[in-house]
């Protein structure tokens, strides 16, 4: 008995370690926001502020629009790019596979350099030329498309593993066959079979892009851009408590949503089975 | 082909009379080459499938029948030849128009959808109204018995459920031509049988031209009108299953199909072979030359076992097979044969027992000795 018991135990000491881990800063976070120091005891304030505070819509709402078109770009990129390789060029997939790894290795100081100096040619050599002025373009204060090129490359990673993972589960190369010797044309070999077979890898990497874009910050400052992550720092020298209690918040909705996608796999064959019943 | 009506089917259902109507179209090879890297799939295949009929084809892993049978449906472009359906090319149409309804190895159905929507799904591309749709579909799941199971999701049916449903979604499209690759191979042996069974039974109801690729010969032999037998890309012989098992064209055929003993012979000048102390007619001694060595092929049927204390053989084991008896006699030189007996001829020949064996005088088949 005491043999077996053994695991258990470590099994616990492991896990109470990690939940330590990862739990006191979140507590202690979370305690700071809901502290009143001036009066005592607890408020909410820090977090019904929220919405009121000076700055924090613009820049909220430029990040959404920011991870919902780099979310949109990434995906119309990889989802044909993996069917490609997986369905016609299984030999170019190391080579794929080592490009998308490559944002992981590449530090975001080193590309955020490139890209700015790249840019400066817009208003300096290329002025007055059309590639001047897309240049100039991409830097729009209200719309950065450039932010959403450079967050499309540092998402690759995330969204490749995930599709991948997904494909890989599935006998994706016959399901292909089958919907095209039913009638299928390959738009709707995506649309009706691809992307509903690959639905929870597709929400997967679509709230890892979504995680990534909210929480980016060396770029989106370095570039001079004002998005939700710069936002709370500035915030943070004049209103820590609410700095904190918006981080508090993104990493809840951030968690909640992957929770919600892991869950959708599993919920597809419960529901399937209580119908059934 | 007649049609056979099928038990516990209403014949008045409209899918059933849908794809009668269509019938059976021919489907012709002519001269398919098709080559990956220095791998010939298939060298030169010509044949030619009659409307309404079963053809199985048949042959080891690498004979080229999976890619003779994925040049037809769209799926491999063959680097010559022609593939004519109702006597027009369709090299040039794409899979998703060709009009082919495919049954594949591994399991294939849309695991996003119920059983009764992946039967829809081909007419959902095509752009039929929602019901009218669903109501096929139903009606097919009825034609191969899983009328209940339309709400189901594929991970809920076991193997050979899930085989029934892509062959209805199969027929859902009202194909011209129906693939069926190996559709059994996953299955365990009593359902393979069934579910086969079935499939001929269906086959002959809707008349529908097939093409079913298999690597099990009794599958092949039992299911199908002709057999094709495919050696590294060729058409070796095609006949009907019983033809093919009695008078093979060659000797890969002899072999490949059912069991085949090789005893060692001589040819004569006169077409005829010596063996075992008697001449027969060689079959098929082509430019070989007067006495040259050749093997002897003969089925275990055709070999007649006595016991004889002045005989050359001895009985090594004795397999009881119910009916018939299997005997397997060690000639002095090393070769061995089997021979098959009734049971109740057999019960001399126990292991050890001196026997005389003696060939049905009939026509034989020759082969050069294995080296």
């Amino acid at each position: 008995m005491s043999a077996r018991r053994r695991p258990a135990i470590w099994r616990w000491v492991v896990l109470v370690l990690l939940g330590v881990y990862f739990l006191v800063p979140l507590v202690a976070s979370f305690w700071f926001t809901i502290d009143d120091r001036r009066r005592g005891g607890l408020t909410g304030e820090y977090y019904t502020g929220i919405v009121g505070a000076e700055g924090f819509l613009p820049a909220f709402g430029l990040s959404m629009r920011l991870a919902l078109l780099t979310i949109l770009i990434t995906l119309a990129l990889m989802i044909p790019t993996i069917l490609v390789v997986h369905l016609q060029l299984p030999r170019l997939r190391p080579v794929v596979e080592l490009i998308t790894l490559l944002p992981l290795v590449l530090p975001p100081i080193a590309l955020v350099v490139g890209v700015g100096s790249v840019l400066r040619w817009g208003p300096n050599e290329l002025a007055g030329t059309p590639l001047g002025d897309f240049l100039v373009g991409l830097q729009d204060e209200n719309m950065p498309w450039i932010l959403v090129f450079v967050y499309v490359v540092l998402a690759l990673p995330f969204a490749y593993r995930s599709l991948d993972a997904g494909i890989r589960a599935v006998d994706l190369h016959t399901l292909v066959e089958a919907a095209r010797n039913l009638g299928a044309s390959w738009p709707k070999v995506v649309w009706q079979v691809v992307v509903p077979v690959l639905r929870t890898s597709v929400l997967n990497a679509a709230f890892l892009t979504l995680a990534l874009v909210l929480g980016e910050y060396t770029i989106a400052r370095l570039l001079i851009f004002e998005p939700f992550s710069v936002w709370i720092v500035q915030i943070s020298g004049s209103e820590a408590q609410l700095s904190v209690s918006v981080s508090v918040l993104s990493l809840a909705l951030t968690w909640l949503l992957l929770i919600a996608v892991s869950s959708l796999g599993g919920r597809r064959g419960r529901e399937a089975t209580l119908r059934s019943l | 082909m007649s049609a056979v009506p099928i038990e516990g089917v209403a014949a008045t259902s409209e899918a059933v009379a849908a794809l009668r109507e269509r019938g059976g179209v021919e489907v012709e090879f002519r001269g398919l080459h098709r080559s990956f890297g220095d791998v010939h799939a298939l060298d030169g295949l010509d044949l030619k499938v009659e409307p309404g009929e079963l053809i199985a084809l048949l042959g080891p892993s690498g004979c080229g029948k999976t890619t003779a049978l994925r040049v037809l449906a769209g799926f491999e472009v063959p680097d010559a030849g022609e593939v004519l359906v109702d006597g027009v090319d369709v090299l040039g149409v794409s899979a998703n128009r060709r009009d082919m309804g495919m049954v594949f190895q591994a399991y294939s159905l849309f695991p996003h959808l119920t059983a009764v929507d992946n039967v829809a799904f081909g007419l959902r591309v095509r752009g039929r109204a929602a019901a009218a749709r669903r109501a096929r579909a139903q009606e097919l799941l009825e034609l191969v018995g899983l009328g209940e199971h339309g709400r189901r999701y594929p991970h809920q049916l076991s193997g050979g459920q899930q085989q029934r449903v892509a062959l209805a979604r199969a027929l859902a499209v009202e194909p011209r031509v129906l693939l069926l690759d190996e559709p059994l191979s996953a299955l365990d042996a009593k359902v393979r049988v069934q579910l086969r069974e079935e499939i001929r039974r269906l086959q002959l109801e809707l008349g529908i031209t097939t093409v079913f690729v298999t690597h099990d010969q009794e599958e092949a032999l039992s299911l199908a009108d002709r057999v094709g037998v495919l050696r590294s890309g060729r058409l070796e012989q095609c006949a009907a299953p019983d033809e093919l098992y009695t008078r093979p064209a060659t000797a890969f055929v002899a072999e490949f199909v059912g069991t085949m003993n090789r005893i060692p012979g001589e040819l004569h000048a006169d077409g005829l072979v010596s063996v075992l102390g008697q001449k027969l007619a060689a079959l098929d001694a082509g430019d070989r030359q007067p006495g040259v060595g050749v093997d002897v092929l003969v089925r275990p049927e055709v070999v007649e076992v006595t016991a004889d204390a002045e005989g050359t053989g001895r009985v090594i084991t004795r397999t009881f097979h119910g009916a018939m008896t299997r005997v397997r006699v060690g000639l002095g030189t090393g070769t061995e044969v089997l021979a098959d007996l009734p049971s109740v001829d057999a019960g001399e020949l126990s292991p050890g027992a001196t026997v005389a064996l003696r060939l049905a005088d009939r026509g034989v088949l020759v082969a050069d000795p294995l080296s």
